[in-house]
């Protein structure tokens, strides 16, 4: 239960981290909250040969709003819960953070490291595809954009390449009409979803459905985007029997593992459930103009 | 490979510290072995079970999720500083034991320190905010409600 050993840097420049990343590639590590790597090294199942700790680059934590809203990956969950502007701007994170471990935890754990490691039962890689969130992806030489569904590959596997790091999240900025709603049901309070939503619905003048996202997380190797199945609200009211055809296509279309906490068939049909309350409360907020 | 090596220097329950430190020694291990600061307790050393809490810079955190040397020139509080000098009990310390919130005690200093920092920014919880601010902390024990119960309590003591 102790980390091999390895060779610690910190650093306290992006460009620095990047050089470092360039050289050493696959053998090295970035270190930010470290709530999920550190447990990793403890257990061995990660062994890096470099740690290079990033918590000294001031410049990549904080949340800026420029038309858009701006996380700079470095930024903690605490920092988020702490600031009521954010939780108003986008109330699908601030009602996730919460269920996200638990206050020790939130005070360590950062969001680009929480969607680089890429936690098939994390809420945020969902919540960020359903916000359509934009990823800024940096290294030494070169930098990208790239779209919150291309960069989740596989469970704990994302598009990131070796000399890379996620710098800033990019939310655009939300329609009007439009609310949110992020439920999870876990064993209990803190611990991993069985299954979790995030669910978003920007409703028109006649209050139909203009536009719905519905995404899953826990229920696959990557967070599972059902907005597909949600569709058929398009142009609808999004209540009653329509929410209720949502809830059979979405348990027709995920394909959940089970685990031991939770058959197949029972995160099936939890999912269609959340998916059913989720759009369900996220339409009464618009309506109620929350 | 060759030991890694760093120098750090830091603040533990307002004492300075200067040492040398291997840098996959985790900040746990550094304050029971190195500093022979026993108070802090290990449990699952990964995150899960919270019998290691310390604060850093006054918010509660893992010890064992952290390295010694990510310590290297922040404020580090541990059960040893809770107490006041003269020995009387802190008065989360005092509702633990009048409540009977403590049975083994594995647990307790990780509580202590997530509930001192709890109270310190909410200084009048209800139940369900203490139970939520518990939750990273594990008891196999007590069953949680003499825990809650003297949080609660020293609540209202320590609002006066």
């Amino acid at each position: 239960m102790k980390p091999a050993p390895f060779k610690y840097i910190a650093v306290t420049s992006l460009e620095h981290a990047l050089a470092l990343k360039a050289e050493h590639g696959d053998d090295a590590r970035f270190l930010a909250g470290g709530q999920s790597l550190i447990p990793a090294m403890n257990f061995r199942l990660a062994r890096p040969a470099i740690l290079i700790d990033i918590n000294g680059i001031g410049a990549l934590a904080g949340v800026t709003f420029n038309g858009t809203t701006r996380i700079g990956a470095l930024t903690r969950y605490r920092a988020l819960q702490r600031d009521p502007a954010f939780s108003r701007l986008v109330p699908l994170i601030g009602e996730a953070l919460p269920h996200i471990a638990h206050p020790q935890i939130r005070n360590r754990g950062t969001i680009g490291g929480n969607l680089s490691h890429a936690d098939p039962a994390s809420e945020l890689p969902a919540i960020a595809l359903a916000l359509r969130a934009r990823f800024r992806v940096q290294a030494a030489k070169h930098e990208r954009w790239m779209e919150a569904s291309d960069f989740f590959t596989g469970a704990l596997t994302t598009d990131l390449r070796s000399d890379e790091m996620l710098t800033e999240i990019d939310l655009p900025s939300q329609r009007s009409r439009t609310g949110s709603c992020f439920m999870e049901i876990a064993r209990r309070r803190g611990d991993f979803a069985i299954v979790g939503v995030a669910a978003q619905v920007t409703l028109g003048d006649r209050n139909e459905c203009t536009d719905v996202r519905l995404v899953f997380c826990g229920v696959g190797e990557t967070p599972v985007d059902a907005s597909p199945a949600a569709a058929i609200l398009i142009g609808h009211a999004p209540t009653g029997e329509n929410l209720r055809d949502v809830a059979a296509s979405v348990r027709k279309m995920v394909e959940p593992a089970g685990n031991v906490h939770a058959t197949a068939d029972y995160q099936c049909h939890i999912a269609g459930i959340l998916a059913e309350r989720a759009l369900q409360a996220a339409n009464r907020r618009v309506r109620d103009g929350r | 490979m060759d030991d890694d090596r760093h120098d750090i220097t830091l603040t533990v329950n307002g004492t300075p510290y200067t040492r040398r430190v291997e840098s996959r020694l985790l900040l746990s291990d550094f304050l029971r072995h190195d500093l022979a600061l026993a108070g802090t307790h290990v449990g699952c050393e990964h995150g899960v079970c919270g019998a290691c809490t310390i604060l850093l810079n006054g918010e509660p955190v893992r010890s064992c999720l952290m390295l010694a040397v990510q310590a290297n020139n922040q404020k580090i509080s541990t059960i040893e500083g809770l107490a006041s000098k003269d020995g009387s009990y802190h008065p989360l310390q005092q509702a633990m034991h009048d409540h009977h919130g403590v049975q083994c005690g594995y647990c307790t200093p990780g509580i202590l320190m997530t509930m001192s920092a709890f109270l310190h920014d909410n200084p009048s919880p209800n139940e369900d905010e203490v139970r939520e601010a518990l939750s990273g902390n594990l008891c196999r024990c007590t069953g949680y409600q003499n825990i809650v119960d003297a949080v609660m309590s020293a609540a209202t003591q320590m609002r006066g």
